[in-house]
């Protein structure tokens, strides 16, 4: 199976964060529960689909999609 | 007795700040931390009647890693003993509905061995959201004790007070422990380590929440995904986001108008006043002439001030600020913004010195950068009183455009201009900076709420009463200052005005010969030769002398060109009448033609809209970029754009 990133999730779809392509995540990202294991939702994208909106574990953020592109994440 | 000394930790929209309003009152002060503009806020409360707590209001962090600037304070405050502010008990305030992110601060402050009381926030929302908390089990877990307050409902605040008073009973046991991963011990930058030491604790948070924690999720719906839904709509969002603004600024400047206009004709009811019943003398005249229109000249902007700093605090407290973050951001990294950079450039219209400090929330270098440098741009609230009186002096006030008021619109226009000055520069500097940096974005979108009336009312009095206070000081030194050199000058020319004046002008008589000497007393006087020095190099944007002085004094800080010319045209007229008055019946001393046409005015106007008249925007940019090189270049840059439109207006318009 392909793997997928936040980036490649349409609105609606929930995942479960697998884990980072890089080693330099921002750390504020983890910090908000942006960890292994835990469930992201996309709740909407704006304008040219940039940035997202997510519920990461009860958490709301948005991030942009260079970084959305770098969590691996299994599709719910 | 010593007062306990608390310290107020927590994640940002948490109410932390409600919760501060509630323990204190307006018994609070607002500094900053040394060498450093992070708001330092602290209160006082009583806890018993002989006991009473200093509390700090510590910003809002998600973590004590030191990742920002904020939280840096946070890390020296709570770390090291001998800090001034070091607190004898630590109360973290955390959101009841966003408890395992919120808790993560939590066991990192355990940690450091402080005695911690763990604040439940907006418990009033229980209830509705269906949450039911094992508190006896948490506070064992957690090695600390608990408060569920409503800071809303004023609610808990007298069980928080207990708490704190008998603080000594307080565990000071870290409630996470791992044999090499205690937090302080690391290396700042050891970035793995963090990142194992983040995910270990949220596993514990999670599984200390599964057995404490439920939440029926059936009510766990919210207005959230239904107001999202409408306001950050593709096509709905932005049209919202104009009509808010657009609504604002109209009714920023009918509103404001009925106060300012009384508050200009009570200072000039006072200055006659004072006249009248004073012995005449020089004291009497600094007063009349220097003290009162000087303090008249600030006190008129505290109603447009204060409805600004209504209405940001209004947006920001709603949580609809992040909405338009996240709207905007991809359309403002074309022009090498962020999102974020919408914070500073609305908040710029207050004043540029807090919306260039809310420029620190931009991860990325370049973006922050390029607003630091843009964020004067935007039309800041010391614009309003010149172009106010400007406004009103080349515009008659009946005047309408599609039954929109015509001032109005000209004052929109002129915070169109200054908005998209500033993105035009960012698009420029994005082109021409040559840095690189990552761009790390993350932006929190927090639950909408109505925000208090407490908190907002004391944002607004806080914040307009520092501005007055500052921007007062300098204006009332000023006015002082001119008054001296308008009323005293080199020579005899002053001592002899009136046998001089009737000699040239034998025909002149009453008040006529009177308006004559005034006139030349004040042009032989010292600030007379000083304008009289530069007017060539105004003269060609349509200023006179008089315009001249007014813009010099006024690079201290721009509101100070109305109250200097409300003194300069005060000095030895004894009329009473307000200064829009004065300003309108003044008149070029060769052409005898009025100095306020329509031409100087824009070209006020547009000098106003761009050059860099403010010291104290040139030391937070120096501050806030670590050396002169920026602020200089900003400043050349703006004042000399100031000077070459402010020429074309003039010489166009003429």
């Amino acid at each position: 199976m392909k793997a997928n990133t936040i980036a490649d999730l349409q609105r609606g779809e929930r995942a479960i964060i697998k884990s980072f392509m890089e080693i330099d995540v921002p750390l504020k990202l983890i910090e908000m529960g942006c960890i292994e294991g835990n469930y992201v939702e996309v709740l909407q994208r704006a304008p040219m689909q940039d940035p997202i909106y997510l519920n990461i574990s009860g958490t709301y953020l948005a991030i942009r999609l260079e970084i959305a592109s770098k969590v691996l994440v299994e599709k719910l | 007795m010593s007062n306990i000394k608390v310290a107020l930790v927590g994640n940002p929209n948490t109410g932390k700040t409600s919760l501060f309003n509630r323990l204190t009152g307006l018994n609070q002060k607002v500094g900053n931390y040394p060498g450093i503009t992070v708001d330092k806020k602290i209160g006082f409360t009583k806890l018993t009647s002989d006991k009473g707590a200093e509390i700090i209001d510590l910003p809002g962090t998600y973590s004590l890693n030191a990742s920002s600037l904020d939280e840096d304070v946070a890390v020296k405050v709570l770390s090291d003993k001998n800090n001034e502010n070091y607190p004898d008990v630590v109360v973290v305030v955390v959101d009841i509905e966003n408890l395992k992110r919120n808790l993560f601060i939590f066991t990192q402050i355990k940690d450091l061995g402080i005695p911690t009381i763990l604040a439940i926030n907006m418990a009033d929302q229980m209830t509705v959201r269906g949450i039911d908390i094992d508190i006896p089990k948490l506070e064992s877990v957690l090695e600390t004790k608990i408060a569920l307050v409503s800071s809303k409902q004023n609610k808990g605040i007298s069980h928080l007070k207990k708490l704190i008073t008998s603080y000594k009973l307080l565990s000071v046991l870290p409630c996470f422990v791992e044999q090499d991963s205690v937090f302080s011990q690391y290396a700042k930058d050891d970035k793995k380590k963090h990142h194992l030491e983040t995910v270990r604790r949220y596993q514990f948070l999670k599984s200390t929440l599964e057995e404490t924690y439920t939440q029926d999720p059936q009510n766990a719906k919210d207005i959230r995904t239904l107001l999202d839904r409408i306001l950050i709509h593709k096509v709905y969002g932005y049209l919202i986001f104009f009509t808010i603004l657009f609504t604002v600024f109209q009714a920023l400047f009918s509103w404001s108008a009925i106060p300012m206009d009384f508050i200009d004709s009570t200072f000039a009811t006072l200055s006659e006043k004072t006249r009248e019943y004073l012995p005449s003398g020089v004291f009497t005249n600094l007063l009349a002439e220097g003290i009162i229109p000087g303090i008249g000249g600030v006190v008129i902007f505290i109603p447009q001030i204060a409805f600004l700093f209504l209405f940001t605090s209004f947006l920001e407290e709603s949580g609809y600020m992040s909405r338009v973050v996240f709207l905007m951001d991809r359309i403002m990294r074309r022009f090498g913004l962020s999102g974020k950079s919408i914070v500073p450039l609305i908040s710029g219209t207050a004043c540029a010195i807090p919306a260039i400090m809310a420029a620190r929330n931009i991860e990325n270098w370049k973006e922050r950068l390029i607003t630091i440098l843009v964020t004067p741009f935007t039309t800041c609230s010391a614009r309003l009183p010149v172009y106010a009186i400007i406004i009103s002096l080349i515009i008659p006030t009946e005047a309408t455009f599609l039954s929109f008021n015509v001032q109005g619109l000209l004052l929109m226009s002129l915070y169109l201009l200054g908005f998209s000055t500033a993105i035009l520069a960012a698009a420029f500097l994005d082109k021409m900076l040559k840095i690189s940096s990552k761009s790390y974005f993350v932006i929190e979108m927090p639950n909408y709420k109505l925000p208090l009336f407490k908190n907002v009312a004391y944002n607004v009095i806080e914040k307009t009463k520092a501005f007055v206070f500052e921007a007062g000081k300098i204006i009332l030194a000023i006015s002082i200052l001119l008054w001296v050199l308008a009323s005293y000058g080199p020579g005899d020319h002053l001592k002899n005005a009136s046998e001089i004046v009737q000699k040239q002008h034998p025909t002149h008589q009453g008040d006529l010969l009177q308006t004559e000497i005034a006139s030349y007393k004040l042009e032989h006087s010292y600030i007379g030769v000083m304008g009289k020095l530069i007017e060539p190099a105004i003269k060609p944007l349509g200023y006179d002398w008089k315009i001249g002085v007014a813009v010099i004094t006024s690079f201290a800080a721009r509101e100070v060109f109305v109250g200097t010319l409300a003194t300069i045209y005060s000095v030895g007229n004894e009329q009473e009448s307000t200064i829009k008055d004065r300003m309108r019946n003044e008149v070029y001393q060769d052409s005898k033609k009025p100095v306020y046409s329509f031409a100087t005015g824009i070209s006020i106007l547009l000098f106003y809209a761009f050059a860099m008249q403010c010291m104290s925007t040139i030391a937070i940019v120096k501050r806030e970029t670590n050396g002169w090189k920026w602020p200089m270049i900003q400043m050349f840059v703006m004042s000399g754009m100031a000077y070459v439109t402010a020429f074309i207006a003039y010489q166009t318009l003429s």
